[in-house]
């Protein structure tokens, strides 16, 4: 075992447990800090005690790489030092700052994987904020991990295969799906037609989820453009405009989101330089294949380097695991190197056809009311950001922030920066890379004041 | 395209002490360009911590503090927000009997200033200011003082200057300030020329090449205060907090977030930009948990830190160049600029019109430095040029 | 009316808590945003308009989710596990 690789790994997600176990392999010891209590991640998030259900219940038809995935974990864990519920909330150089349970420490390392994932991508309509919405992520969670559907009656909306998913897996446990809005237009999917040489099994499970769901009796729209969600303390009903006719169904609870955006503030703290991501439309840490990023010793895998689902994840943890040993001056198998990362290409041009299939819907950023939140922790609305986009001159994102308080409450901009970055865009009818990205800031989640320090005196 | 741009007066550097100049002179009637090499009010005036105080500051910088002090309530006319600037007053806290004595010494010193400060001792205080803790032995309050939200107000008097016909170039750092027979030409790293009659070096900071470029060159060096904020809290600070001896200093914003400062950050590879540590912002934390029970279960949601220029002696650089005519410094407030420089501006804008000004600024010269170095060949001064009159 | 509906872990044991002042139970397994949200609708009030929030994200993202212990501390209910005898009140009073 070598002295002279400390490893610390944040995340233990599908990308952080294979990197952990590539690392271990090679006799390493990382350190693998996570926020959740057990490994997976969010899309193979487990349960907090066992109960009745099956991982075919939870994880459907990738039961058999979730079971995998939680095994791989658990064997490795006494083998790695594992700070579950932990957060690392500042980066610098080669230190970090992690906080457990009250109190924080400093965890000096040689080398760093950022597994960081990501989290839904939301834009704001009117309603957004009212009590029984929830992102689609957020309502897969309250299925999966708490066996709950987070209403009776639920419409889910938005863009992406997780539209699908989330809808079917509510619909086979039992719930009622009110209807299925897909902001894109139903002629949109026939991409995934390009797609089935690449992933025919991902392709024909899209289709059978709607097929199902329609046969079920769910109705299934295309082409929404949701309107507002009406109810006060709670939601009652949707209503949208759909080829320009306005429609309006009742409910009590929405699940939605339009894909993901990865969680990059590490990366930021770290000193990563950033390239914009045409698909993801997003700011993302600069990586080469094998996940280096612009630092040296400083390595990215899985969603929080670019979205590309949990399989791309799992063979990107490997394949950074590989790069940060074949950088340490340890032999690597090099065969298995081109395995991954040809399997890693495949997986991209596929996620370039779901792009497609599933469109991000720029009318819906650039159209909402002013008088809608933008930012719902500082209750700032689109009209303020426009207002400050015109009369004071506003072209970039900390300065709009600066300005205006979008993005300085608790949740830092994860659930407005996207919405920001686009509003901010269109209202200089400028490309969305020109209004540059927020600048991540310790903490990177919130910290408690009375946070005590381990052993070293402040 | 490169083109030239002439104007009476040449502001490098837009923080507040820049726009504030740039607004008074263009409501005197004169032309203006401020000159910025980021977004105007981005740097030390847009990163402080936002006390809005003359309590504190030595005796010499009083008359100009109380000439700001006049034009802070008057933001709304001036420069249409308030700013959020709040009267909230300013209580000093004296943690040991040392420091009571040299907060009681510092009024007596003052006395005659127009501070109004009321010494306060321990049972007034805790029956007046229950939440704060810990043994304090006393404070010094100063009523007329509070605080203001730097980020608005650095930003909005540029914006005002630009509404009231002053050009500002944001992003156009200045490279080279050539002084002609008349006037100046400035050159920056867009192309932009410029001649103007003066030239104001507010560039905070980075002031410290300017001076040197003219022969007068200054002990400017950089901090990096830094500063944590908290949630949305229930208000329970009802006056802008500061320690004698430092280490902390804390004010409630009406939202309800608690900013508290007392640590310095350090520079990242670039010096020109900071970071709080993660060290400096636990403790910090963890004295503001202390000092204030109310805090104790609350989160702090942001640490940030900025750069700002100190002098070697705390004072600011204020005046007219010693060895070229038309020529005005204004910087190095050393981590105190925000209450004062609204009439600095003021005072800056007058130096320009009328080659002097009715507040004392003398102790602020920037040849004080040369004078100190008695025998040494930068010691010898020249005589002050002749103001060139403005056509 | 209550927000989450439970579809699944309906035998598991109970947990009896406090949930402002009254006395109820959840199940093992539960968040404390679950144990709260299967039997009312919301968990705060935003800041600024004191409107209705009972979260959003389910994942320690959107801080929307933030409640009270009776002694004043702040849990993020999503990612705190429901443990026997926890005294929580929702903040759905508006700040003074």
């Amino acid at each position: 075992m070598s002295d002279a690789i400390r490893p610390l790994i944040v995340g233990a997600g599908p990308a952080g447990i294979r990197a952990a176990q590539t690392l271990l392999g090679a006799g390493l010891r990382p350190v693998v800090v996570d926020e959740a209590a057990s490994g997976g991640g969010q899309i193979y998030r487990q349960r907090l005690v066992p109960d009745e259900r099956t991982p075919r219940d939870l994880y459907g038809s990738e039961a058999g790489k979730a079971t995998a995935l939680h095994e791989a974990f658990v064997r490795i864990r006494d083998r790695i030092d594992y700070l579950p519920q932990a957060l690392v909330w500042n980066v610098r150089n080669k230190t970090a700052d992690v906080a457990v349970d009250g109190r924080t420490r400093r965890l000096d390392f040689s080398h760093l994987i950022l597994a960081t994932g990501a989290t839904d991508r939301v834009l704001p309509f009117r309603g957004w904020t009212t009590p029984g919405v929830f992102t689609l992520g957020g309502a897969q969670i309250a299925l999966k991990s708490q066996g709950c559907a987070i209403g009776e009656q639920v419409v889910f909306l938005g863009s992406g295969p997780l539209l699908y998913l989330v809808a079917w897996q509510y619909m086979k446990a039992g719930a009622r799906v009110a209807a299925v809005l897909d902001t894109a237009p139903f002629s949109a999917k026939l991409h995934l037609l390009r797609g089935l040489p690449f992933q025919p099994g991902v392709v024909f499970r899209g289709m059978r989820y709607v097929a199902e769901l329609m046969a079920r009796g769910v109705p299934v729209h295309f082409g929404v453009e949701p309107d507002r969600i009406e109810g006060t303390t709670q939601v009652e009903g949707i209503v949208w405009r759909e080829r320009g006719k306005e429609h309006r169904l009742a409910c009590d609870a929405v699940g939605y989101g339009f894909a993901l955006r990865s969680e990059t503030q590490l990366a930021d703290l770290a000193g990563c330089r950033f390239v914009f991501d045409e698909r993801d439309r997003a700011w993302r840490p600069e990586r080469d294949l094998a996940g280096r990023t612009s630092v040296a010793d400083v390595y990215i895998a899985g969603d929080g380097a670019g979205i590309a689902g949990a399989d791309a994840a799992e063979l990107a943890g490997e394949r950074a695991g590989l790069a940060l040993l074949e950088d340490a001056g340890r032999s690597v198998d090099h065969a298995r190197i081109a395995v991954l990362e040809r399997k890693l290409a495949a997986i991209h041009r596929f996620r370039d056809i779901l792009e497609a299939a599933f469109p991000f819907p720029e009318a819906l950023a650039s159209r909402v009311d002013d008088d809608v939140l933008l930012c719902r922790c500082e209750e700032i609305s689109v009209g303020e950001a426009r207002a400050a986009a015109r009369s004071q001159g506003v072209h970039e994102l900390n300065r709009l922030k600066a300005l205006t308080r979008i993005g300085m409450g608790r949740c830092q901009g994860r659930m407005c920066a996207s919405a920001a970055t686009e509003i901010l865009a269109a209202a200089h009818g400028k490309p969305l890379e020109s209004v540059g990205r927020l600048r991540a800031q310790p903490p990177v989640k919130p910290l408690p004041l009375e946070v005590m320090t381990d052993g070293e005196a402040a | 395209m490169s083109r030239i741009l002439r104007k009476d007066v040449a502001i490098i550097g837009g923080g507040l002490v820049g726009s504030s100049a740039a607004l008074a002179l263009r409501r005197m009637g004169l032309s203006v360009v401020l000159l910025d090499k980021g977004y105007c009010g981005a740097q030390a005036s847009g990163v402080n911590y936002g006390g809005v105080r003359r309590q504190g500051r030595p005796p010499e910088q009083i008359p100009l503090s109380q000439r700001a002090h006049a034009i802070w309530p008057r933001l709304k006319e001036l420069i249409g927000i308030d700013g959020e600037f709040v009267r909230s007053g300013h209580l000093k806290l004296a943690r040991t009997e040392a420091e009571m004595a040299s907060l009681e010494n510092y009024a007596a010193r003052v006395a005659e200033l127009g501070l109004d400060l009321e010494l306060i001792g321990h049972n007034q205080l805790r029956e007046r200011f229950p939440w704060i803790a810990g043994n304090i032995v006393g404070a010094s309050l100063c009523s007329g003082d509070g605080h203001a939200n730097p980020r608005l107000v650095s930003a909005t008097f540029a914006l005002a200057a630009r509404l009231a016909g002053a050009e500002v170039l944001e992003h156009t750092p200045v490279s080279h300030v050539e002084k002609l027979a008349e006037g100046f030409h400035l050159s920056t790293e867009t192309g932009a020329e410029i001649k103007a009659r003066f030239v104001i070096n507010s560039a905070g900071a980075w002031a410290g090449a300017f001076a040197k470029a003219f022969g007068e060159p200054v002990p400017l060096t950089r901090i990096y205060p830094s500063m944590i904020v908290t949630e949305p809290l229930d208000v329970f600070m009802t006056v802008n907090i500061g320690a004698e001896g430092g280490g902390i200093y804390a004010r409630q914003v009406e939202r309800g977030n608690c900013i508290v400062g007392g640590m310095r950050g350090e520079p990242t590879t670039d010096p020109d930009y900071s970071r709080p540590t993660g060290t400096g912002a636990v403790t910090i934390m963890n004295r503001a948990a202390s000092m204030f029970p109310a805090l104790r279960s609350a989160y702090a949601i942001r640490f940030w830190s900025g750069t700002e220029g100190e002098m070697a002696d705390r004072n600011p650089v204020i005046g007219f160049s010693r060895t070229t005519p038309n020529l005005i410094h204004a910087f190095g407030f050393s981590g105190a600029g925000f209450q004062i420089a609204p009439g600095v501006g003021e005072v800056l804008a007058e130096l320009v019109r009328d080659g002097e000004t009715s507040t004392p600024i003398d102790a602020f010269s920037i040849d004080r430095f040369t004078r100190m170095d008695q025998g040494s060949p930068a010691g010898s001064v020249p005589e002050p040029q002749t103001r060139e009159a403005l056509k | 009316m209550a927000l989450l509906k439970r579809l699944a872990r309906h035998k598991l044991p109970q947990i009896t808590f406090t949930l402002n002042g009254e006395a109820c139970f959840g199940l093992a397994g539960d968040t404390v945003m679950t144990a709260i949200l299967t039997r009312t609708d919301r968990l705060r009030v935003s800041d600024f308009s004191n409107a209705p929030r009972a979260g959003f994200c389910q994942m320690g993202a959107c801080q929307d989710c933030w409640v009270l212990t009776s002694e004043g501390k702040r849990i993020r209910a999503c990612s705190t596990a429901l443990e026997p005898g926890m005294n929580l009140r929702t903040m759905t009073e508006p700040r003074s």
